[in-house]
């Protein structure tokens, strides 16, 4: 566990303009970075020998709509020869662009990709910044909260018409998004003591 | 570069002459191995780039599961690599634990491991055979088909499914297994090298099957690094490396096993690790079956929030009869953080990134398909083999759709 805190002090240490700050949790290392930084501190992690994160794992998105920059891009890394992993996150919007790191990883063009289509976050200087895993011409960005899980539109093969035709989303039944979550305890929380309180008392 | 006025030697030196044409590749092609378009440039025979379009078979599982609960999301994992469903699921499980704090009974991780390297030959013999027609071998698949048809029947034993098991739970796996049961499966792995041999037979040495796959689709170390690789296209290429090893989860540090290597990075040797990987994984099978034989026991935690209480309890007891209603409706809660869990699955770093809100459903999951890297180094593998080679190389990538469109 110390190591893995070293660590993260020697990366924030070394990159001062790009990696703000780390922390542990369940053994895991993250760092939380600049975006405008990010080329610089990926390079950094992938050549310095203490570092050697030559593995880009994954890149992804989270959407946290309430907060003002409402992204999150998490980039995972992983070194083949030191046997270790690090997270590196980001804060960023729809309007503010992330530096891609496709130069560096080719792999990371298609996890760009992704996190764009699902997203809609901007990647710069990307070399094909299209949607990947959606429809052909589909509209939104699906991995948002505040996409509807049923989508916008449906499609169907229309005999008349001979071709495949979208229309808008009808539901023979409303979703019903149910909420389990109870009122009184929750699963988590030991079992408070059973007395009513004064009031209800006869 | 400048096109030679005087070489007329080749016509087609000029860049205004030369012309490549555009075919297209699947979606609906038995070598695209699911549904794959892939929109080849050609000139003449000679592919110059590959832009493959994915996502036909994107289902949004990662906006499913942010609505459901924890174990209703479980399900989801089997249809990822619908190949060796099991593998996923433990992923997703060992994320949760690790969050969660979970404790998983000594048991319960040995049958883990037992059906991870069942899926492991599930995905090899597969991969194999396929990748053989792919090349125009017909046998192997007949031959190799028969047995996984018998391990698709311990899936059933184990789980009540053939495929979309939902065997292993939160805490461990959903039922214990029957004696009979794991006597059967030491008598399929006694049996089981033979068929490798025979397949073997059929293919190892076999003129046509080396000319269509030696030198093909050649990785190399630096290759591997940049593009993301891991699991046998890594070790194809002669790097040991391998989850089970250097980060081992359950009880792979207990378990003796080789990690085959390749030499070459091509295609031919990434078929001759997955032999050898077969091989293994079934001797890791005999050892889980002798340790499951001296290791009886509860295979989910005792008195846990997160696994159902004993049905014999529930005739007994309200509260145990409370905990299962709310287990089964409300769910369990998960505490708030993140946390990535990967293990190793036969197509390479299968991993789970999830974040929790410390409510009853996952905040976010992100699901790393190793497949995903594989094929985007498509276009750079692919370039200037012929356009034959393409599905050699597709066949050898180990590329199964249901994981890498989600």
């Amino acid at each position: 566990m110390s190591d893995v805190n070293a660590l993260g002090a020697h990366i924030v240490s070394s990159q001062p303009g790009a990696a703000l700050s780390h922390s542990v949790a369940q053994g895991e290392l993250t760092v939380c970075a600049n975006a405008s930084g990010i080329l610089s501190l990926i390079t950094f992690l992938r050549d310095d020998p203490r570092c050697r994160f030559t593995t880009l794992i994954d890149i992804c998105g989270v959407d946290y709509p309430e907060r003002a920059r409402r992204f999150d891009v998490v980039y995972h890394l992983l070194s083949m020869h030191l046997n270790h992993r690090v997270r590196i996150k980001l804060e960023t919007e729809e309007q503010n662009p992330v530096p891609s790191i496709a130069s560096i990883f080719p792999c990371a063009d298609w996890f760009e990709r992704e996190a764009f289509d699902m997203y809609g976050i901007v990647f710069s200087n990307h070399p094909d910044l299209r949607r990947i895993l959606t429809d052909y011409g589909f509209q939104g960005f699906p991995l948002r909260k505040d996409f509807p899980l049923s989508g916008h539109v449906e499609v169907r093969y229309d005999a008349e018409q001979q071709r495949v035709v979208y229309e808008p989303v009808k539901l023979m039944q409303a979703f019903r998004s149910f909420d389990f979550l109870s009122p009184w305890e929750g699963m988590t929380h030991q079992a408070a003591d059973d007395e009513k309180p004064e009031a209800a008392k006869p | 570069m400048t096109p030679v006025a005087d070489d007329s030697s080749n016509a087609l030196a000029s860049p205004e002459e030369k012309r490549t044409f555009t075919i297209n590749f699947g979606p609906q092609h038995p070598a695209a191995h699911g549904v794959l378009r892939l929109v080849l440039e050609m000139d003449g025979e000679i592919v110059e780039r590959v832009d493959p379009h994915i996502g036909l078979l994107h289902r949004g599982t990662e906006k499913l599961i942010e609505y459901k609960t924890y174990l209703q999301a479980l399900p989801y994992f089997d249809r990822l690599d619908y190949v060796a469903p099991m593998n996923q699921e433990h992923a997703f499980c060992l994320a949760i634990e690790k969050l969660a704090g979970i404790e998983v009974p000594r048991r319960a991780r040995i049958i883990r491991v037992l059906y991870s390297e069942l899926g492991r030959i599930l995905n090899h013999i597969l991969n194999i055979t396929t990748q053989a027609m792919d090349v125009g071998a017909m046998t192997p698949i007949t031959w190799g088909f028969e047995e996984r048809e018998k391990l698709m029947v311990f899936y059933e034993r184990a789980s009540g499914s053939r495929m979309h098991a939902a065997y292993v739970r939160p805490g461990g796996v959903h039922q214990d297994l029957p004696e009979k049961l794991i006597d059967d499966i030491e008598e399929w792995c006694g049996q089981y090298p033979r068929v490798v041999d025979d397949i073997e037979g059929l293919l190892t040495e076999n003129r046509i099957f080396k000319q269509r796959n030696v030198d093909i689709g050649v990785v190399t170390q630096e290759d591997a690094f940049k593009w993301g690789f891991s699991g046998v296209m890594v070790r194809g290429s002669g790097l040991a490396w391998d989850l089970r090893r250097s980060q081992p989860y359950e009880i792979y540090n207990e378990l003796k096993f080789q990690i085959p290597l390749g030499k070459n990075g091509d295609c031919y040797d990434r078929y001759l690790c997955r032999i050898e990987e077969m091989r293994e994984s079934v001797k890791l099978m005999q050892q889980c079956v002798a340790l499951l034989r001296k290791n009886p026991g509860p295979v989910l935690p005792e008195n846990s929030k997160f696994a159902p209480p004993r049905r014999a309890e529930m005739k007994q007891s309200m509260e145990a009869l409370i905990h299962h209603f709310k287990l089964y409706t409300e769910g369990f809660h998960v505490p708030a953080g993140e946390t990535y869990a990967a293990v190793e699955a036969p197509k390479g770093e299968f991993g789970v990134y999830l974040v929790a809100d410390g409510g009853n459903r996952p905040y976010r999951v992100k699901i790393r398909a190793p497949g995903f890297p594989h094929l985007a180094a498509m276009d750079y593998l692919c370039k200037g083999h012929m356009l034959a080679d393409v599905s050699a190389v597709l066949g050898s990538l180990d590329i199964v759709f249901g994981e890498i469109d989600r």
